[in-house]
């Protein structure tokens, strides 16, 4: 009953949020059409682009059947279909800038905000509003080439085909979309945004060259998998639009200009916090930021484990040569063919920090731009060779186990903390502009998690780290070779 | 009916609205008064919950701001600063449009409609577009979308600004209408004169904190100072400089009148008539200068910057 009187609750919420959504895009499409600027190049694109690409395709196969060359013909006419549904989505950028960008510029978004619509009513309504139009076209034009092509030369594509291209369009559109709200919201002016719209249009370009060359081998079901991809990234970009389509930044001017001074100020408040010496400083402020990152830590940890285990798995495809494994029980041998494959460590303990620091500072500045992913991903990658390891050592006899213990466990004491510590704060950095909590701006909240960042690595990953260097090459190499040689 | 409590904002480091403390009742019209950067539109974004404040609460008939915003929307009914009308929309298409967005019942809307633009006489352009309209026309019509549902609360940013004077007095005068037992009312504005004929209390802020509040009566009284006395009289030499005693300042005169101040009128004023017609003048009328509330404005706001940096 509680279940029932629940999804009933949910139902009218998402009916709520649809009524308004809608309210706002048919206000928006209906300004779309009388927009000269807009209809003209978008009857172009479904009705006459589409006659030049049937022209195009019907004498390239002309051509390139003289010389027996069907195959080049049979690859060519999808290809162009995909392209045919391309041309009118692209469109949608420039829509969709101008709804949102072009609203905050000429201030007609401030009597909307005070209308008791939400911040989600609004986004997807202008989210729906500036895809309507271009997709509708680029269907009518898929369409329009379709009926073409199939009467020049009577090529039919298959449903599954046709429904690929349908998905891809549809997918492509809703990314340039959700990916120019998100420029949008960080500028104030259509001119701004236009600017910072090539963070859009270059990976699109790219990606587009990509399946370009995908669809001439013919391999559609990579193209099936780039059309998940993009659904995940549309996935983050909706959920960044949506933290970021807020009352609070919208009409926020911040985003125009540089503050230094408010960034330095902002962030050595949150790094020194009420803290008046070091030791209070551990004690209350490290604490805190250490709290906060703890389930983002236990997350880094999730994905560490997942690591070592794809590394595991990788080892029974990509077998270790057997020259190169430690088949003696000579202890010379054993150091000398352990260093060979890199396992004993060649560098100074510095190096070694630096190495993790650096290792720490890229994983950092990858996180930053990709909601934290990236991040997790090269703190991870090592443990996939220790993983990878651990596996191969067994065809040796060695259990995995002792290996862990004698070549991972002795610094991993004081590594694996730091790694997973300096993960959760990446993860908050990368994750916070996607959800920024309540009540701060983004910059604000950002400019928190960094502070919170700053304080965990210089606090706690740097000594950690330093701590582990040394033991990694003063303790580790001689208890391997202990528990080796026993 | 409006209520903030040590409502502030900030703005990378900057306090708009500092501590701002306010009430209006119903019934009751607010004047914001204050200079450019004051922080009058950003409470009055606040108010619309379109701020979140950094500091202290406010509320709208009862509804925090905070954890019931869309309540509090539906309540308000706001005129922007800048009108945002869409240019490619017709003046009816607008205020249904608009008028959905509260969920108004479809034929009520229709009626409500057609009231407002012909109330403000905008009957005939409703199928024009916005693009099309004067800036005046614009201004009547954004304040016809603020009061397309009938708010209990609104607030007004400008409302006549830009407004021709006949324009102008409609939208005074219905203000003055819309002053009901059920409303309240805030306007933000720099016309003083505005201010005074329509608010019951006036509120000055500056640099984003309330340096003055009260109604145009007393903030008058409170600012005035010295009493100001305009005294006049037949005609006499131009020559003649009148004798005032010690008590009072002669400021100014002339040949058929003079004006002076003093401390205290009630007690002072007999003592210069007495001394006055001992000196031949045949006065016929003797009244106290009110301050002007630019005057009263304009002290405060010196007064203010006295303090500050002076």
């Amino acid at each position: 009953m509680v279940n029932r009187d629940k999804l009933r609750g949910k139902l009218d919420q998402l009916k709520e949020l649809c009524q308004g959504a809608y309210l706002i895009a048919r206000r928006e499409i209906r300004d779309q059409l009388r927009d000269w600027r807009i209809l003209v190049p978008i009857i172009l694109l479904t009705l006459f682009f589409p006659v030049i690409m049937n022209f195009t395709a019907n004498s390239l196969v002309s051509f390139v059947e003289k010389y027996g060359a069907h195959l080049v013909g049979d690859r060519l006419i999808p290809f162009l279909l995909m392209i045919v549904g391309f041309f009118p989505i692209s469109i949608s950028l420039v829509i969709a800038l101008e709804s949102f960008a072009g609203e905050k510029e000429r201030l007609t978004i401030e009597p909307l905000l005070c209308t008791p619509l939400s911040d989600q009513q609004i986004y997807f309504g202008k989210l729906g509003a500036s895809l309507f139009l271009p997709l509708a076209s680029s269907y009518l034009g898929i369409v329009v080439y379709l009926i073409g092509i199939w009467r020049m030369v009577g090529w039919q594509g298959s449903f599954s085909f046709l429904l690929l291209i349908f998905v891809l369009t549809t997918v492509q559109g809703l990314v340039m979309v959700s990916g120019a709200v998100v420029i949008s919201s960080q500028t104030t002016s259509v001119r701004a945004a236009n600017l910072l719209a090539s963070f859009v249009v270059i990976p699109m370009a790219l990606l587009i060259q990509g399946e370009s060359v995908i669809m001439f081998w013919a391999r559609y079901d990579a193209l099936w998998w780039i059309a998940l991809g993009l659904l995940v990234v549309v996935g983050l970009l909706v959920r960044v639009g949506l933290s970021q389509f807020r009352r609070e930044e919208l009409l926020g001017r911040e985003l125009d200009s540089i503050n230094l001074k408010w960034f330095g100020k902002t962030f050595w408040k949150n790094f020194k916090g009420d803290a008046k010496n070091i030791r209070e400083w551990y004690h209350n402020e490290l604490a805190k930021s250490i709290r906060a990152s703890l389930i983002p830590a236990l997350l880094c940890g999730l994905v560490i484990c997942f690591g070592v285990f794809i590394g595991m798995t990788q080892a029974k495809v990509f077998v270790l040569p057997l020259e190169t494994m430690p088949q003696s029980s000579t202890f010379e041998l054993i150091t000398g063919r352990l260093k060979i494959i890199k396992i004993i460590p060649v560098f100074s303990a510095s190096l070694v920090w630096l190495q993790n620091l650096r290792a720490i500072f890229l994983a950092t500045l990858g996180g930053i731009f990709t909601f934290g992913v990236l991040g997790l991903l090269i703190l991870a990658l090592p443990f996939g060779i220790i993983g990878y390891f651990m596996m191969s050592m067994t065809h040796i006899g060695m259990s995995p186990w002792v290996f862990l213990s004698a070549f991972v466990l002795p610094h991993g004491i004081f590594e694996i903390p730091a790694i997973l510590l300096s993960g959760g704060a990446i993860l908050r950095l990368g994750a916070t502009f996607a959800a920024p909590p309540a009540g701060h701006s983004i910059g604000e909240a950002w400019l928190i998690t960094l502070a919170d960042w700053a304080k965990i690595i210089i606090g706690l990953v740097l000594p950690l780290m330093l701590i582990a260097a040394a033991v990694e090459m003063l303790v580790t190499p001689r208890i391997a070779l202990w528990l080796l040689s026993h | 009916m409006i209520e903030t409590v040590d409502l502030s904002k900030e703005f990378n480091g900057v306090w708009a609205v500092d501590g701002l403390n306010i009430q209006v009742a119903a019934g009751e019209i607010l004047a914001l008064l204050g200079p450019n950067g004051a922080g009058k539109t950003t409470t009055i974004r606040m108010l619309t919950t379109i701020l979140t404040p950094s500091r202290g609460e406010a509320f709208i008939m009862g509804c925090d701001i905070r954890s019931q915003s869309e309540q509090v929307r539906s309540h308000v009914g706001v005129l922007t600063e800048q009108h945002g009308l869409y240019p490619r929309m017709v003046a009816r298409e607008y205020l249904e449009f608009f008028g959905q967005t509260y969920k108004l019942e479809r034929n009520k809307l229709q009626k409500r409609s057609e009231e407002l633009l012909s109330y403000f006489g905008l009957s005939d352009d409703r199928e024009k577009r916005l693009g099309q309209y004067s800036k005046g026309m614009r201004q009547k019509l954004a304040l016809a979308r603020a009061l397309l549902h009938d708010p209990a609360v609104l607030l007004l940013d400008e409302p006549t600004s830009a407004m021709d004077p006949a324009s102008a007095r409609l939208v005074r005068n219905t203000i003055q209408n819309l002053r009901s037992a059920e409303r309240a009312i805030i306007i933000c504005t720099h016309n003083l004169a505005e201010a005074e004929e329509l608010a019951d209390q006036i509120a000055i802020i500056r640099q984003g904190r309330l340096i003055l509040q009260g109604s145009p009566s007393e903030l008058k009284r409170q600012l005035s100072g010295k009493a100001q006395i305009m005294a006049r009289f037949w005609a006499q030499s131009e020559d003649q400089l009148p004798y005032l005693g010690e008590e009072a300042i002669l400021l100014e005169h002339g040949t058929d009148f003079l004006r002076y101040e003093t401390e205290d009128p009630e007690r002072v004023n007999p003592l210069i008539i007495e001394k006055l017609i001992q000196q031949g003048y045949h006065i016929y009328s003797l009244e106290r200068i009110e301050n002007s509330l630019e005057e009263v404005y304009l002290k405060a706001v010196e007064n203010e910057t006295g303090d500050q940096y002076g």
